[in-house]
């Protein structure tokens, strides 16, 4: 496992002292699917477009293999960039869309069919113009236009939206395969359960900062445990005394940041009978994300 | 526009055994890309001007309009008149109006329809895009000119010969050079435009109002005042390329194209250049 996207300290302010970006800082490693999670306009964009040089930076600094982006010779033979399917000339057909990449990279020509096949589209439908496709279209266009140049790392921006559930699996399984080959993928999302399905690693931003990352295995074990008894109070007691910070929910559950193995401890020890105990899989993960989106669309109302 | 020497070559991470795109077994061993040509960028940028049904047109309409032309010549013209310099003025002025529409859409589109995206992330470098885009409208400006000498070549002859007169070719190979100039320096006025605004719509608007609008009230304005008289062929662009096309210029008028040029298109397109090296691609 190395680090093959590194992102440091990355800062982007807009005037009027807008910050899109807040020293941002992550990496992907190779081998593994890290998934770039955030609401709507948390600043997943902004970011994944400094990476590769569509906007400049305030401060900090995005490498790709150690290098900037704007350094390699021929960025599309390395790193498959996709942030926006429908930015494509409406009057061009998918065919010639692909073909004007596989010019540029310097590709053989053969390399477009066989995109048109990996991302199933057909032979009538790439001779479409691209503003006759649907979204799902438009998005498979672009990861054929992403994988092109075989490149071993993935840059995706919401790569899903528009996605059929069938789309959407055929997606996942590409880039398990593409991670499993070796090959990085960072791909972002303002889904969590899209994102948790097909990530190693996770990445949170809100709001143009950092709040979460790490593995997914991590970050839902981070969550914490859930755990009832027949007598509440006297688990509040127990948990109490063994020093458990916990937080009691009106339907009886006790939630804390400690282990099930040191909340069954405490239980054990002050004969507290436990009808639940488990980790509280994910739904810390998921609490703090619905947070996350509750900022920022109080922030858009006001707006 | 930093050109790097290539450093330390990418290595892969770990072996990959096969590349996805069944582009067979990929080699364990990643070979650094050599950096695109600037050559193959042109020849990108050429494909771009041609392969939409906007585009096709466009450039269909280059050659549809210079055949019109030299119909409506070989039609309505008296035959005193069937010189070669009728042909070329009557080609060239559907081409003075086509061509900077080309040069402007070459730039705007990147952003109107927002293909900058990819684009500028393939090739990461906007002056080498932009650069591309300038050889490859410039090529196509003298092409088309050269398209306009062989019709207006053939309606010299043909429309000579139906009137049963001598074809008269009262067109220099230098008037025709400063001709072409001329056609192209207009395209690239187009360009700048382009390159300026960088909405297809905004930039035709202010193209026409520049070429249009602006220099019957120049005129007015010469007429009317002694002093902006004197100054009109410094500063006026329009005004200075005239002569182009009347085929002489003194090395004084010489002087107003360069002076009125550096002013109106060397300055902005400057500013143009630095403004696109940083302007977002929504």
């Amino acid at each position: 496992m190395l680090a093959m996207i590194t992102v440091e300290a990355l800062t982007k302010t807009y005037g009027r002292g807008m910050t899109a970006v807040d020293d941002v800082s992550f990496t992907a490693a190779s081998g593994r699917v890290t998934g770039f999670l955030g609401p709507n306009g948390a600043g997943k964009s902004t970011t994944m477009r400094i990476m590769v040089g569509l906007t400049p930076a305030t401060s900090g600094t995005a490498t790709v293999g150690g290098r900037r982006f704007t350094e390699l010779p021929n960025p599309g033979r390395e790193v498959g960039v996709l942030l926006d399917a429908s930015a494509q000339h409406a009057g061009r057909t998918g065919r010639e869309i692909l073909t004007l990449a596989q010019r540029t990279m310097g590709l053989p020509r053969t390399r477009v069919q066989e995109m048109l096949d990996l991302v199933s589209l057909t032979s009538e439908e790439a001779d479409r113009r691209v503003r006759d496709y649907s979204l799902g279209m438009r998005q498979r266009l672009g990861i054929g236009t992403a994988l092109l140049g075989d490149p071993h790392v993935l840059i995706l921006d919401e790569p899903a939206n528009g996605l059929d559930p069938a789309g959407i699996r055929w997606m996942r399984d590409l880039l398990r395969g593409f991670a499993d080959g070796g090959g990085t993928v960072l791909l972002s999302s303002h889904l969590l359960h899209e994102i948790e399905v097909v990530a190693d690693d996770l990445v949170v931003i809100g709001n143009g900062r950092i709040v979460a990352q790490g593995t997914k295995a991590e970050l839902l074990a981070a969550a914490g445990t859930v755990a009832r008894a027949r007598d509440t109070a006297a688990l509040e007691q127990a948990m109490r005394h063994a020093g458990l910070a916990f937080s009691a929910h009106a339907d009886g559950s006790v939630h804390t940041d400690a282990t099930p193995d040191q909340v069954g401890e405490a239980a054990l020890s002050a004969h507290v009978v436990l009808t639940e105990l488990r980790t509280a899989d994910g739904a810390g993960l998921e609490e703090m994300f619905l947070e996350l989106t509750a900022d920022t669309q109080r922030e858009g109302a006001a707006a | 526009m930093t050109t790097t020497v290539q450093t330390t070559p990418i290595t892969p991470p770990t072996t990959r055994r096969a590349t996805l795109g069944g582009g067979g077994g990929g080699s364990p061993r990643r070979s650094t890309p050599a950096r695109i040509p600037l050559q193959r960028l042109v020849t990108v940028e050429l494909r771009k001007m041609f392969d939409t049904r906007s585009g096709f047109w466009l450039m269909a309409s280059i050659v549809i309009t210079s055949l019109l032309a030299t119909a409506a010549i070989i039609v309505f013209a008296p035959d005193d008149q069937l010189t070669f310099d009728s042909f070329a003025a009557a080609i060239g002025a559907p081409m003075t109006v086509i061509l900077p529409m080309v040069g402007i859409l070459a730039v705007t589109s990147e952003w109107s329809q927002r293909s900058g995206l990819t684009t500028f992330t393939l090739v990461p470098h906007r002056g080498r895009v932009l650069g591309a885009k300038f050889l490859a409208a410039t090529s196509v400006g003298i092409g088309s000119m050269f398209i306009a000498l062989v019709v207006g070549v053939l309606g010299t002859v043909g429309g000579s010969a139906i009137a049963g007169v001598d074809p008269v070719w009262d067109v220099t190979a230098a008037h025709f050079a400063l001709i072409v100039l001329g056609s192209v320096l207009g395209m690239l006025f187009g360009f700048m435009l382009g390159l300026l605004i960088r909405s297809s719509a905004g930039a035709i608007v202010t193209y026409f109002v520049v070429t249009l609008v602006l220099p019957p009230l120049l005129s007015l304005l010469a007429a009317n005042q002694k002093w902006f008289a004197d100054l009109r062929p410094w500063v006026d662009y329009t005004y200075a390329q005239g002569p182009l096309f009347d085929g002489r210029l003194s090395s004084q008028q010489w002087q107003h194209l360069g002076v009125a040029g550096s002013l109106w298109f060397l300055l902005p397109l400057a500013i143009g250049l630095l403004i696109v090296r940083r302007a977002e691609v929504k």
